[in-house]
């Protein structure tokens, strides 16, 4: 025992890990903030009119409920799990804010009670996967069937549309005299605060544990059905957010509003190098990942290219980020190792490299 | 050595950013320089085509009456859309066309209300808005093309169904949902008119019902119809779901030829039970004309012909001359009838 002692501390994790400037530059996140940036300076220069004035405005617009669900979606997806029932969610809380406002209720009332019913969605999610133990993707594939169905039924075919002037003005106004639409304030805030309770918490930490290995995670002192748990409140309450902006942004509370928007989200976050398997990504490539698939519709409606055409290029590219770092892999592994890498090393090194 | 070491995502970070950036430079010499020209120099007119969704082979045949109208004015026009009839989809399209700065954007409206903020931010860049079909709030848009008035397509049914079932008997409404605020409307009128209106007299609505505009469903309420009022004498069904779906019920009944059906039908839908003699004839508006009309308005309005006051008018090609009726509305005209003499030179 004691002649092993010595032995142990001549390597430590330093001398495993990349140097810095690898670790903050190489990395799936680096890779696609870097074609996000690269495909909005070739639409610059090549796409009439995306040099507009008007561009980045309905660009932000456009986006700001992806970029809104995308935050708790990371958190939710890092630990392994998955929420399908944001959209509908969303219609929900679209649809109680129309229904409250129409019998006399002001907004700011209505929207309250809407992101409680997000609450409540939430919860009801959390509470079926955390506590009892039910796969989420079986759980959020009913409660996006069920959230819709309330939906649709509460309002039926018809739609609400006499908001208040003013709060429809908030929502598609922008910040001062600048291009930033005011939606992008809550975002901000609410980005701030997912980044600090991802990256620089212990309920972030736990979040990465249970996503690699939750009864390990269980076991070093992370509660794991309670993690679960706020997540899946959170994605409710977020999603509700989400759905009241997007209602008064286009000034009409429909049943089926926001229709398919779940898949927008998770497109998004697995673009932005979220494993789908959990333990893996950063927000940073996540936000990255939406702008990415906002630029390219809104470059590609400005070239008058259908959607079904815009759908295949997004398609392909989610493929295509999905497939290539397993290609990438299976070719660097045949790939000479470093010389003085120990074979025991290399668990030390997927754990440094899991985006941790 | 280090190199070596390098992990399989930081080669997808070069490969992907390399592969970008070389198909960038690659395009650059194309197109760069008429970015944000838009269209203001003079030259021929551009237009943006919208309607509420794609495929959809009513607004196959309006865009197509569009692109004639265009030809004629030598005018450029691109129609463009979203897969599904929702307004919040429609607002990209109309954000784009502000961004693009075409000179004019022609859609049918979703919603009434809901894309009217995205209808001012176009049209205070510039943009002359026509709407077609489905109308937003008149003070949202230039112009309204109206295929028809509510009273005349309520007064061509009673017409309709008068001439074939000799001006008297029984008759009953299928319509589409019991919320849906067209048929409502064109009920509403045909009861008032077969009140007041001598001529029927003799005619008796006795029922209405709702198919939801669901084939099944429609078909079903037609089989109910007859077995609730045995001498039913005709139906009128103002949708185009419901007409179709009560002629394949009739076509194989004993009802055949002995219970009159008219009502509003697609050609392509109502072909075969015109032919085969179950529905003698139906009316609609011809969506080609439309969107022709719809054309050659907003080419008036871009031109400076016409500001969309009451009064205004304009000529649009064989169609003739129109003017502006009150609150920017024009209409096309009367309801238009197919029967078994003209079914064949429509496609939609």
């Amino acid at each position: 025992m004691s002649t092993h002692k010595p032995t142990a501390p001549a390597r430590t994790y330093a001398a495993y890990s990349a140097p810095l400037w690898r670790r903050v530059l190489l990395t799936r996140e680096t890779a696609v903030i870097a074609l996000t940036a690269a495909v909005i300076l070739y639409s610059i220069v090549n796409v009439p009119n995306f040099d507009g004035p008007l561009t980045l405005k309905f660009l932000l617009q456009d986006i700001a409920p992806i970029l809104l669900i995308a935050l708790p979606m990371t958190l939710v997806i890092i630990t392994g799990e998955i929420d399908l029932s944001v959209a509908s969610i969303m219609g929900l809380s679209s649809v109680l804010l129309g229904v409250l406002h129409e019998n006399g209720m002001s907004v700011p009332a209505a929207a309250l009670l809407a992101l409680l019913a997000g609450l409540a969605c939430g919860a009801l999610n959390g509470f079926l996967i955390a506590y009892v133990g039910l796969p989420s993707l079986a759980v959020t594939i009913g409660t996006l069937a069920l959230f819709r169905g309330i939906a649709v039924g509460l309002l039926g075919t018809k739609a609400v549309t006499d908001f208040t002037e003013k709060w429809s003005d908030v929502a598609t106004g922008t910040i001062g005299d600048s291009r930033i639409p005011l939606v992008i304030i809550p975002f901000a805030v609410l980005a701030v605060a997912f980044v600090v309770l991802l990256h620089f918490s212990t309920f972030g930490r736990g979040v990465y544990d249970i996503g690699l290995n939750d009864e390990a995670a269980h076991f070093t002192g992370v509660d794991v059905a309670r993690t679960k748990f706020i997540l899946f409140v959170l994605s409710g309450v977020v999603s509700a957010f989400a759905g009241i902006y997007f209602t008064l942004r286009f000034g009409s509370a429909r049943g089926d509003n926001a229709t398919g928007y779940e898949l927008q989200v998770i497109a998004a976050v697995l673009l932005g190098g979220v494993s789908i398997f959990g333990g893996r990504g950063r927000l940073h490539g996540v936000l990255a990942g939406v702008v990415l698939i906002g630029v390219i519709s809104s470059a590609l409606r400005l070239e008058s290219v259908t959607v079904n055409v815009t759908n295949i290029i997004v398609g392909c590219l989610l493929v295509a980020s999905v497939i290539l770092p397993s290609v990438l892999a299976s070719t660097s592994s045949r790939l000479p190792r470093k010389a003085a890498t120990p074979p025991e090393s290399r668990p030390t090194q997927n754990a440094a490299s899991a985006g941790v | 050595m280090k190199f070596h070491t390098r992990r399989p995502t930081a080669l997808a970070a070069i490969l992907l950013t390399a592969s970008v950036a070389l198909t960038a430079c690659g395009d650059d010499g194309g197109d760069g320089g008429d970015s944000g020209s838009g269209g203001d120099g003079g030259g021929a007119l551009s237009m943006t085509m919208l309607p509420k969704n794609l495929g959809n082979p009513y607004f196959d045949t309006s865009t197509k009456g569009a692109e004639k109208a265009a030809e004629e004015l030598g005018a450029e026009i691109e129609e463009v859309g979203p897969e599904a009839a929702s307004p919040d989809a429609q607002v990209s399209y109309i954000n784009t066309v502000a961004q693009q700065g075409q000179d004019a954007l022609i859609l049918s409206a979703n919603d009434p209300e809901a894309l009217c903020d995205a209808i001012d931010e176009a049209r205070s860049a510039d943009v002359k808005v026509v709407t077609f079909d489905a109308d937003t709030n008149p003070e949202c848009r230039d112009l309204f093309v109206n295929q028809a008035t509510a009273e005349g397509i309520a007064a061509k049914q009673l017409e309709l169904i008068s001439e074939q079932i000799g001006g008297e008997g029984e008759i009953a409404i299928l319509s589409a949902s019991a919320n849906a605020t067209n048929q409502n409307a064109w009920i509403e009128m045909m009861e008032t008119e077969l009140a007041e209106n001598p001529d029927y007299a003799n005619i008796e609505l006795v029922d209405t019902v709702y198919g939801d505009d669901e084939d099944q469903k429609s078909f079903d309420q037609t089989e109910a119809l007859l077995q609730n009022h045995p001498d039913l004498k005709g139906i009128i069904s103002p949708t185009t779901v419901g007409i179709a779906a009560a002629a394949r019920y009739l076509s194989d009944s004993d009802a055949k030829g002995k219970v009159a059906l008219t009502g509003l039908g697609t050609p392509n839908q109502m072909r075969e039970y015109v032919e085969n003699g179950t529905v003698e004839s139906f009316a609609l508006w011809n969506p080609e004309d439309l969107g022709f009309l719809a054309t050659y308005a907003a080419a008036a309005l871009v031109n400076g012909d016409i500001s969309g006051e009451e009064g205004d008018t304009f000529e649009a090609g064989d169609l003739g001359e129109f003017e502006v009726g009150a609150d920017g509305v024009v209409l096309l005209g009367e309801p238009f009838t197919f029967n078994a003499d003209n079914i064949g030179d429509f496609d939609f």
